[in-house]
């Protein structure tokens, strides 16, 4: 299969963090943009604390499965997850990661980290890491040179899916008020480089 | 229009029996199968109720509701994970020779692994057993369009259909091109026939005899027979492939660019093995390769065992999941290529632990204090993380809580000082396959104290309801099931409910249960109190109490060791606890942990629950 048309995306963190929802956001992102998609993650047991991980592969892909150094990418919400989770990633590959302190010693390829639950904190919506540092990796990743492979999609597909994913028209209050404040949360992450 | 939408595996099984027609599904929930019934919910509300859908009390009546919607003329499905075909297996084994009328398909969800379950055992064993035929699905795409296979192998044959998908085809995510779903009226119609549907023992003969030759027939079934998946290739040796693993290994030979130069096999239906498929593979290849999970079901099939390898030649292993690095291994071994070999890093994973706030973590803490030398006996649910607090020290399978605290009494009836022994089971776990046990331990007149972890929800797998929610599986009311009243139905005189937040009351109580059960036999607690993910997805969390750690605290962690609340993190350089704002979901059982009184609710006037 055509390299320059899959993307492996590895996403880890701990339970609780909205591991999930993120992956599911690229992955409705990927089918808007016409391509074929998987994901994978841990279920069960995982929800109670524990740590959970996600593959996100886009592009003819039979497995759902990303194989130890093949994923072009790292989205770690917690930085403990850089090591647990370092070893699916390609020569080269990027990570992005939501750290206090700087990891750039311990990685000889592209690395991107943010403090995104302080940056939470700080718009007033704790929960948000997931988004913001979705929003950050969407920021960064395009810098990497287009031969190094970056993010299939833009900040804005990935605002259209959230904006797609209730009916406009009978949005309850509160609804509106969850969307407004995922989407500042993305803006938040993106804008922070 | 581009029809296509991310569904997961289970979503997918639950667009196919939609698209297919099916009238009545049932299921008790259980990782990784529980989504099946929870999205044929979600999908149905904008529906006309064309569907009858429920959660059962276990998988046993699951099954027997949906197989009689079966015989009597309609689609029907029930799904479970495997461990809850074990409890369904008595009507799987008789349904099997009375076969079905409308299609019947049991969705039985393996967990190679395990991820979340007991065993890691084949459902396609029990297939095997109960003598129909199952499908392994290798994709969520694929499991949809099994449905509807299924479907029509099970109405042709008159026989229930597996569906067996694994925890990485429920789990995964897919773009999954939608069907139209019909809107139709159920019709039943129960033909009586007493030989057939109540058939004595002499008729069973007849049934197991026919039952063999629907076997041998759908063993040359077309639809369902092994798909060549590269026709030009030419070698004396095959690989055959089926379910998850059948994607991995298809993906690992793509990338190994051997597409080209072995011939693979995609088997649909492990069981029956297609006669014909058997034959060409003992004719045409000298060394065929099983990648298969878990059993070698495949494998076992394939008579001339010099030519076959899998896991019964340890070519494969035959515990764990099949990952697809592994996969690569045992295929790069196959043909003879290199391949390095794949390290994992050492870093160990978070355990997981029951939430910051979680009621059960206060019934541990009181139990471990009122009988820190007892046997404990625990059961299937979230409340299996109570091992984390030494509180749990048996889980064998659903039910066994009480069962086994009743065995270990009499093992150690005659002992001088016999111990204090306390089971703990959740209360859906108590309506699934506890009670016989209470009933045997009240008729035994055994001492033990059994306390029921009611939080009001199947929490471990979802937040389904139980049958004293009154909550139908879309949300529709139903008839509640009272837990106290059915206890003292089992004959157990000493039933009380507590608030396990009310932590001086729960110790009071499990004292006075213990006392009583010595001379008259068990005693039961509800320890209720709604778990707090429900009550947090609902937004009706009942009176927060904020806590905050005083300068009486000398960090001596008596509070992390003994009660573990992932929201109290020991300071080490200040000697002191602090409280993770985020995780704290403001319970305040901890102020009545610290034996410091150093943990106190910023509600000055509110020292625990007991004063509201
Ligand atoms: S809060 Fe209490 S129990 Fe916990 S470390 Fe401090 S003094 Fe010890
Ligand atoms: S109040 Fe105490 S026990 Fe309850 S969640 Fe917060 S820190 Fe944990």
């Amino acid at each position: 299969m055509s390299q320059a048309m899959t993307h492996q995306i590895v996403i880890s963190g701990v339970g609780g963090q909205g591991i999930l929802f993120i992956t599911r956001l690229l992955a409705e992102a990927a089918i808007l943009k016409g391509m074929s998609v998987f994901t994978s993650e841990t279920h069960g047991m995982a929800q109670r604390g524990g740590t959970v991980v996600s593959h996100l592969k886009i592009g003819n892909f039979y497995s759902p499965l990303i194989r130890p150094l093949s994923a072009d990418g790292l989205l770690a919400l917690k930085a403990e997850n850089f090591d647990q989770h370092g070893y699916f990633l390609r020569k080269g590959a990027w990570i992005v990661v939501n750290s206090d302190y700087d990891l750039k010693p311990k990685y000889d390829g592209p690395l991107f980290s943010v403090n995104a639950d302080h940056l939470a904190r700080k718009i007033g919506n704790p929960k948000a890491v997931n988004l913001i540092l979705l929003g950050f990796a969407l920021g960064v990743i395009p810098k990497i040179s287009e031969a190094k492979r970056g993010m299939f999609c833009s900040v804005e597909d990935i605002k259209t899916v959230l904006q797609n994913r209730r009916p406009k028209e009978n949005m309850t209050t509160s609804a509106k008020e969850k969307l407004d404040a995922s989407l500042k949360a993305i803006e938040a992450g993106y804008n922070f480089f | 229009m581009d029809k296509r939408k991310l569904l997961m595996g289970n979503e997918a099984i639950a667009r196919g029996l939609q698209e297919n027609s099916c009238a009545i599904a049932t299921s008790y929930p259980g990782t990784p199968a529980s989504e099946i019934l929870s999205s044929l919910a979600y999908f149905q509300q904008s529906r006309e109720k064309s569907m009858h859908i429920q959660w059962a009390v276990n998988e046993k009546v699951a099954f027997e509701i949906a197989y009689a919607g079966s015989i009597a003329g309609l689609r029907t499905a029930v799904s479970m994970k495997q461990v809850g075909l074990n409890v369904a297996s008595d009507p799987l084994m008789s349904a099997a020779y009375m076969g079905s009328k409308g299609g019947f398909i049991v969705i039985s969800a393996d967990d190679p692994g395990p991820h979340s379950s007991q065993t890691e055992q084949d459902s396609r064993l029990m297939a095997m057993m109960a003598m129909i035929p199952v499908l392994d699905p290798d994709s969520p795409r694929q499991a949809k369009d099994m449905v509807t296979l299924a479907y029509d192998l099970s109405e042709k044959f008159e026989i229930p259909v597996m569906l067996r998908p694994t925890t990485r085809v429920c789990h995964a995510r897919q773009d999954i091109q939608l069907e139209d779903i019909h809107d139709f009226k159920r019709q039943a119609d129960f033909k009586k026939n007493p030989t057939r549907w109540a058939a004595t023992p002499k008729f069973r003969y007849h049934l197991h005899k026919e039952l063999g030759k629907k076997l041998s027939a759908i063993s040359a079934y077309p639809a369902t027979a092994p798909v060549r998946l590269n026709s030009k290739t030419n070698s004396r040796r095959a690989i055959v492939v089926s379910g998850i693993a059948a994607s991995h290994t298809k993906e690992v030979i793509k990338d190994l660019n051997l597409w080209e130069a072995i011939p693979i096999y995609q088997v649909l239906q492990p069981y029956p093995l297609h006669k014909q498929f058997i034959s060409h593979l003992i004719e045409t290849y000298d060394e065929v390769l099983v990648i298969e999970e878990t059993t070698g079901v495949i494998e076992m099939q394939i008579a001339d065992r010099h030519r076959v390898k899998g896991k019964l030649t340890q070519t494969v292993p035959e515990a764990g999941e099949l990952l697809p690095e592994i996969i690569q291994e045992i295929v790069c071994g196959f043909v003879g290529i290199k391949s390095q070999p794949v390290l994992h890093p050492s870093a160990s994973d978070r355990r997981p632990t029951l939430c910051a706030g979680c009621p059960h973590r206060a019934s541990f803490f009181a139990i471990k204090k009122v009988v820190p030398k007892g046997i404990l006996t625990s059961d299937i649910g979230c409340y299996t993380l109570g091992l984390n607090l030494g509180a749990v020290d048996t889980v064998l399978c659903m039910g066994a809580a009480i069962s086994q605290a009743e065995g270990f009494y009499q093992a150690y009836k005659d002992e001088p000082k016999p111990p204090d022994i306390v089971a703990t089971i959740g209360d859906s776990t108590f309506f699934h396959a506890g009670i016989p046990a209470l009933i045997d331990a009240v008729v035994q007149k055994v001492p033990i104290v059994v306390v029921i972890l009611d939080n009001r929800t199947t929490a471990m797998t979802g937040n389904q309801p139980t049958p004293a929610t009154g909550i139908g599986v879309k949300g529709e009311p139903l008839e509640t099931v009272d837990i106290e009243m059915l206890v003292r139905g089992c004959g157990v005189k000493f039933c009380h409910e507590v608030d396990p937040y009310e932590m001086n009351k729960l110790t009071l109580l499990l004292k006075q249960a213990l006392a009583y059960s010595k001379n008259n036999g068990p005693s039961v607690l509800i320890a209720r109190h709604p778990c707090l993910i429900d009550e947090l997805q609902k937004n009706k969390l009942k009176r927060p109490i904020p806590v905050e750690v005083t300068n009486g605290c000398d960090g001596c962690g008596y509070c992390i060791d003994h009660f573990g609340c992932p929201a109290l993190l020991l300071d080490e350089n200040q000697k002191r606890i602090h409280i993770d704002a985020l995780l704290c979901n403001q319970c305040g059982v901890c102020i009545q942990v610290c034996p410091k009184h150093s943990i106190k609710s910023r509600n000055k006037s509110i020292e625990s629950k007991e004063d509201l």
